[in-house]
């Protein structure tokens, strides 16, 4: 569904992604590992356009999107969330889901007619934020959500563009734990037709959600598998897992 | 429309019966307002700051006067071919304008409307320079002759303010709007939801030239008169300071601001004209520091606390 040849990208001297290649079918949960600093977030954002490689493409359902603006990436199935909160503080999250939803559907340019005529759109913001189990804060400013809700609220503005690719950057970043499982069971119970890429520091999530991993190291792609095949990965359990595995 | 909003309404009707001799004032009033109302269009809602916005008042003003001097003085085509004028100067420098932000965009259209002024100044053949464009003469509307009390000018102004003040509420209250405040509250996450944020600022600084162009037209048509001062970083400033006197992004905040500024200078102007700008200072610093969110704002506020 998603796929990617050679993408490479330095900032300066520092090679945050080099000669990337990924292949993600429809329908998989992958998780993206890797410490601090290893291009994870820079991979997001080159996929969804925020940068521009220096060289490499992107596939997205077979066609090239590599040369499209992120608007576009996006209209064509490829939505990410922001690690850090990307959100509209002083519109309601039912607002600030409708305008996705409205530019979904092609209705954003239209300034002749009043919003309440577009009850279909406002009715499925309304729906998703219901799903995210956000409806009774849809009226509240963003800017007085709970961090929690904000998280989840990030998460709705991704779906409301109706992704077939969905790239989640540490959606339970800064999340208490018993939140956290909340927010993955939310993710887990999308629908599976959605392949989703979420990117995840905590081994116990990553393992019980994920049914593949891509290890990143210093921007390169040190292995990809199923949990088990990663776990038994001499390389990253040595790089990665076995770092973690002395700290704690 | 709202009670509140249809008594507002109805008492801009006022100053007809009320202060018959301050009709010219009034319709300087109106005039301001709808040049405030286009800057709240990008400033309010979109967030682009603007210190040039008279380029496009300018601009409108001339094309109106440059038609009406030779001999298409009818004022409804001339508005509406100024209007044109302006929004097409706008289209163009959209281009440009959205892709900055902050102090760039600051400097930007300051640049852009500090050359205009210049170029103007410069093509004496065609505006008159210094001496502003002579032989401006306004065809009578739709039969009325613009009279020496205002009555027509203000009626005229009057009328079109009202008509674009719908326009301006429809556009807020549209998908379009609500897009628009999306990319002043985040312009960083509109792509990221497949907004493409420098069409709608495109489209929304064109709209807002060829209201300022309007207003600016009425102006030239309503005094039979445009100078050089109609494109000056004073009238640039002075419309900033307007609409943050009564509240950017609350659609009557140029309205208000516009009645609250204009009133107050015509008052110091028969004191002590030179102290005005003294006055305005004073008044920002007051502004900024006890109602951030204008006079609108503080009215809201104060409406809001007994609940
Ligand atoms: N715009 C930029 N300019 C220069 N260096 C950058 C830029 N963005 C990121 N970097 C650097 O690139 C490296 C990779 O950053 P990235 O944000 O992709 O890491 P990450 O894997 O997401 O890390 P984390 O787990 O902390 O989120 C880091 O060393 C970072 O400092
Ligand atoms: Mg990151």
């Amino acid at each position: 569904m998603l796929s990617t040849k050679d993408l490479n990208k330095r900032f300066g001297s520092l090679v945050v992604a080099q000669d990337i290649a990924l292949e993600l079918p429809a329908g998989v949960r992958y998780a993206l590992i890797g410490p601090n600093g290893a291009g994870k977030t820079t991979l997001i954002n080159l996929l969804t356009g925020l940068l521009a490689p220096d060289a490499g493409q992107i596939f997205l359902a077979g066609r090239e999107i590599s040369a499209l603006r992120p608007e576009a990436r996006v209209r064509a199935g490829l939505a990410r969330t922001f690690q850090i909160n990307t959100l509209f503080a002083g519109l309601t999250p039912l607002e600030s889901v409708a305008i996705a939803v409205l530019e979904r559907e092609g209705h954003a340019h239209n300034w002749w007619r009043a919003l309440p005529a577009f009850g279909a759109a406002i009715e499925e913001a309304h729906g998703l934020l219901a799903k995210l189990r956000l409806a009774p804060v849809e009226h509240r400013a963003t800017r007085e959500l709970a961090y929690g809700q904000q998280r989840l609220l990030e998460i709705a503005l991704a779906l409301a563009t109706r992704p077939r690719v969905l790239l989640l950057d540490e959606p339970a970043a800064g999340v208490p734990q018993d939140e956290s499982a909340e927010l993955f069971a939310a993710i887990a119970g999308l629908s599976q037709e959605l392949t989703v890429l979420f990117i995840e520091h905590d081994m116990n999530v990553v393992f019980r959600f994920a049914e593949r991993i891509i290890v990143m190291v210093g921007g390169r792609i040190l292995a990809e598998g199923t949990p088990g095949e990663v776990a038994r990965d001499a390389r990253v359990r040595e790089v990665y897992l076995g770092k973690h595995a002395r700290a704690a | 429309m709202r009670p509140l909003e249809a008594a507002f309404w109805a008492a801009t009707l006022l100053p007809f019966v009320v202060t018959p001799s301050y009709l010219a004032l009034a319709s300087q009033v109106a005039i301001t307002a709808l040049f405030a109302l286009s800057l709240d269009l990008i400033l309010g809602y979109a967030g682009i700051v603007s210190l040039g916005h008279a380029a496009y008042f300018g601009f409108g003003a001339y094309t109106a006067g440059l038609l009406s001097k030779h001999d298409f003085g009818e004022p409804l085509t001339g508005l509406v071919l100024a209007a044109i004028a302006a929004g097409l100067l706008g289209y163009v420098t959209s281009h440009l304008i959205v892709r900055f932000r902050h102090l760039a965009l600051i400097m930007l259209t300051l640049g852009l409307g500090l050359l205009l002024a210049e170029a103007a100044n410069s093509a004496s053949w065609l505006t008159g320079g210094a001496d502003g464009l002579q032989g401006v003469k306004t065809a009578p509307l739709l039969g009325f002759k613009f009279d020496l009390y205002g009555r027509t000018a203000y009626a005229y102004s009057l009328a079109v303010l009202f008509l674009l003040f719908l326009v301006a509420r429809r556009i807020i209250h549209s998908p379009f709007g609500l897009a628009l405040r999306g990319i002043r509250e985040n312009a960083r996450r509109m792509p990221a939801i497949g907004a493409p944020s420098l069409a709608h600022l495109r489209k929304v600084y064109t709209i807002a030239a060829v209201m300022a162009g309007a207003a600016g037209a009425l102006l030239t048509q309503t005094t039979s008169t445009v100078s050089l001062e109609v494109l000056s970083f004073g009238r640039s400033a002075d419309v900033l300071v307007i609409l943050i006197l009564g509240g950017a992004g609350r659609l009557y905040g140029g309205i208000v601001g516009a009645i609250i500024y204009m009133v107050a200078r015509d008052q110091f102007a028969s004191m002590n004209p030179q102290y005005w700008y003294f006055w305005v200072g004073l008044l920002l610093v007051a502004v900024v520091l006890f109602l951030p969110n204008g006079v609108l704002g503080g009215l809201s506020a104060l409406y809001k606390r007994p609940e």
